[in-house]
């Protein structure tokens, strides 16, 4: 890490722990809430933006995570730290499964095998009222001390998120990482040189699958509840327009638009109902005049052609 | 073997009928977004918002006429013209610039273009539900093989065939339908011996656009208009177009019906999970015939 990085980057985590300290409790909550749609949107670009795969409905594994945290806390009673690990575990087991049925399919069928396949999780648990509460979903989960109060379920969102962004850096960096890309970019040529095309697209995806379930947990830290909606088809396709809106080649691309669009919709809806309207009218104009997005934009603008993916 | 025996009660075959008859509205709508998947190549999410649109101008229509069975016609006229009008509007001037993007990007303009369109719909007609009563001369039931089923179900079961060929003569017999097809598979090709092939896809797009407003129009009667119809039924029809395999408008016929049938007999077969086995019979035909049951033009 260059000198400079490191300086930004200290104070960057040092403001960020002392938020909780001058901000009210609200926007502690806020806060909160964008790391973990951050952390949602940044493993999902795994998948997309690194690996080419039209992880179409990514939120599934977002909602099993925090459907496995809440159900462990609320049903079996176990410990917050396993519930935690448990969340984003099923989150994982459910995306290698997802990924075997649908990891042979060409792009737009396997977004919408995948799409198909979330969609019948989510009314499994939209309908199981016994098990899951259904569509009213799970509410109140019972927490430990340390996590109860707002500032102490930010600085847990903030710490969990830190360290899995950073693991996250690390796999897109890794060599792994720049197989995936040359995966993306060309399946046919990385077959050829030797690369196992499938299994490195199945790695990304349970990878992915189990952050986006970390970050399902992390909601049950903050919000203490679980809804079906959470994993609702349209919810992936706003986690995707975050990661386009902050561009998907690069990695804190998502991070960007999902913290745009998060702080744009608390603000926004005090004064008007019509989110979708503005929502959709920011994703029209950002796909005709920004398709690399708004982080993409800027790094062709300040560093020229040659920074990308990184 | 309890779901044998409600498999096989009396209840079965009207439960399948009427079944059937929605089967008509998702192979109206699906065959739509079958075309433009096909020529297009548009992934359009915006598809069921174009339907609930449908909806709410058949219910403006009816409101207007005051009812009644002329009412009733002239709005299954007028409520798909102005959809298709719509259409128009958003082809040539949105879609025309775009068809060399990626599909994914595609794919989220027509979802920005969806929830445009639902919050217009909040604005122009409100939150609260809508109903249309039928006419007085669709009301009432006829007798299949002993078993009610209503006119309006059985209307609809009457109008899916018609719709089934009417887009078989559009495609097959008409210059447009040809050049059409020819575009889906090769739009270069097309262009090149001299077919402008902008007006193919308006042509096209339209008529997708038509279709998906006649569906919405179809169901106004058999369902509260709301907010909100459009997310649950553009999965369907996504599915559906999945399972027939893309672009393939006899596959969306297919699909549909494997779509209703599983879903009418799944609701009888286990009542509170029933819903689940449509998505099943997408996922089983998915993993045996990747491409879809029929073949696909992409």
């Amino acid at each position: 890490m260059k000198k400079r990085t490191f300086v930004a980057v200290s104070v960057a985590l040092l403001l960020l722990c002392a938020l909780p300290l001058f901000l009210p409790r609200f926007y502690v909550y806020v806060a909160s809430i964008v790391l973990l749609t951050g952390l949602l949107a940044t493993s999902l670009n795994l998948a997309i933006g690194y690996g080419g795969i039209y992880q179409f409905h990514h939120t599934v594994f977002y909602g099993v995570g925090a459907y496995g945290t809440a159900l462990m806390l609320t049903r079996a009673g176990a410990p917050a730290p396993v519930a935690m690990i448990a969340g984003p575990l099923a989150a994982a087991a459910l995306s290698l499964v997802m990924g075997l049925i649908c990891v042979r399919l060409s792009k737009l069928y396997f977004g919408m095998l995948q799409i198909s396949l979330g969609s019948l999780v989510w009314v499994v648990v939209y309908r199981w009222y016994s098990f899951t509460g259904g569509d009213d979903g799970i509410h109140g989960v019972p927490l430990p001390d340390p996590l109860a109060s707002a500032a102490g379920a930010y600085y847990c969102t903030l710490a969990v998120t830190v360290l899995c962004l950073f693991a996250l850096r690390r796999i897109a960096g890794s060599p792994f990482g720049k197989t995936l890309q040359g995966v993306r970019d060309n399946p046919v040529r990385s077959e050829a040189i030797g690369v196992d095309v499938t299994l490195h697209r199945l790695v990304a995806l349970v990878i992915a699958g189990f952050f986006g379930g970390v970050a399902g947990s992390l909601f049950i830290v903050v919000d203490g509840s679980a809804f079906p909606d959470m994993m609702f088809w349209t919810y992936s396709l706003e986690v995707l327009i975050m990661c386009l809106l902050g561009g998907m080649y690069t990695f804190w691309g998502p991070f960007v638009g999902s913290s745009t669009l998060v702080l744009l919709r608390v603000f926004v809806s005090v004064y008007t109902q019509y989110w979708g309207l503005i929502l959709g009218t920011i994703l029209s104009l950002v796909i005709i005049f920004l398709p690399d997005g708004l982080l993409g934009f800027l790094v062709r603008r300040f560093r020229g052609r040659e920074a990308d993916g990184a | 073997m309890e779901f044998l025996s409600h498999l096989f009660s009396s209840g079965t075959l009207s439960q399948l009928l009427v079944g059937l008859s929605r089967t008509t509205i998702l192979f109206i709508v699906s065959s739509g977004l079958s075309l433009i998947l096909g020529v297009l190549r548009i992934p359009n999410v915006a598809h069921g918002s174009l339907y609930m649109i449908g909806a709410f101008l058949a219910y403006s229509v009816i409101q207007l006429f005051g009812g009644g069975v002329p009412a009733y016609a002239a709005a299954l006229v007028l409520a798909p013209l102005g959809v298709a009008v719509l259409g128009f509007v958003l082809e040539r001037g949105f879609f025309s610039y775009l068809y060399e993007r990626e599909h994914l990007m595609l794919l989220l303009l027509t979802f920005s273009f969806a929830l445009i369109i639902g919050d217009l719909v909040k604005i122009v007609w409100g939150t609260e539900y809508r109903s249309v009563t039928l006419p007085g001369a669709f009301q009432g039931s006829a007798e299949i093989l002993g078993l009610p089923l209503p006119y309006y179900n059985l209307f609809l079961l009457l109008v899916g065939p018609v719709i089934a060929v009417f887009l078989w003569l559009v495609i097959n017999r008409t210059r447009m339908g040809k050049i059409a097809r020819a575009a889906a598979i090769d739009r270069e090709m097309v262009s090149a011996v001299g077919i402008n092939v902008g007006w193919v896809f308006a042509f096209t797009f339209v008529l997708g656009c038509f279709l998906a407003g006649l569906g919405g129009a179809l169901i106004a009667p058999m369902t509260n208009i709301s907010l909100g119809m459009d997310h649950s039924l553009i999965i369907e029809a996504f599915l559906i177009v999945i399972m027939g395999g893309l672009g393939n408008v006899w596959g969306a016929l297919l699909g549909s019906l494997v779509f209703g049938v599983t879903q009418s007999l799944g609701i009888l077969v286990w009542p509170k999970f029933g819903i689940v086995f449509p998505y099943l019979a997408v996922v089983a035909v998915l993993v045996f015939r990747p491409k879809g049951l029929l073949s696909s033009t992409w």
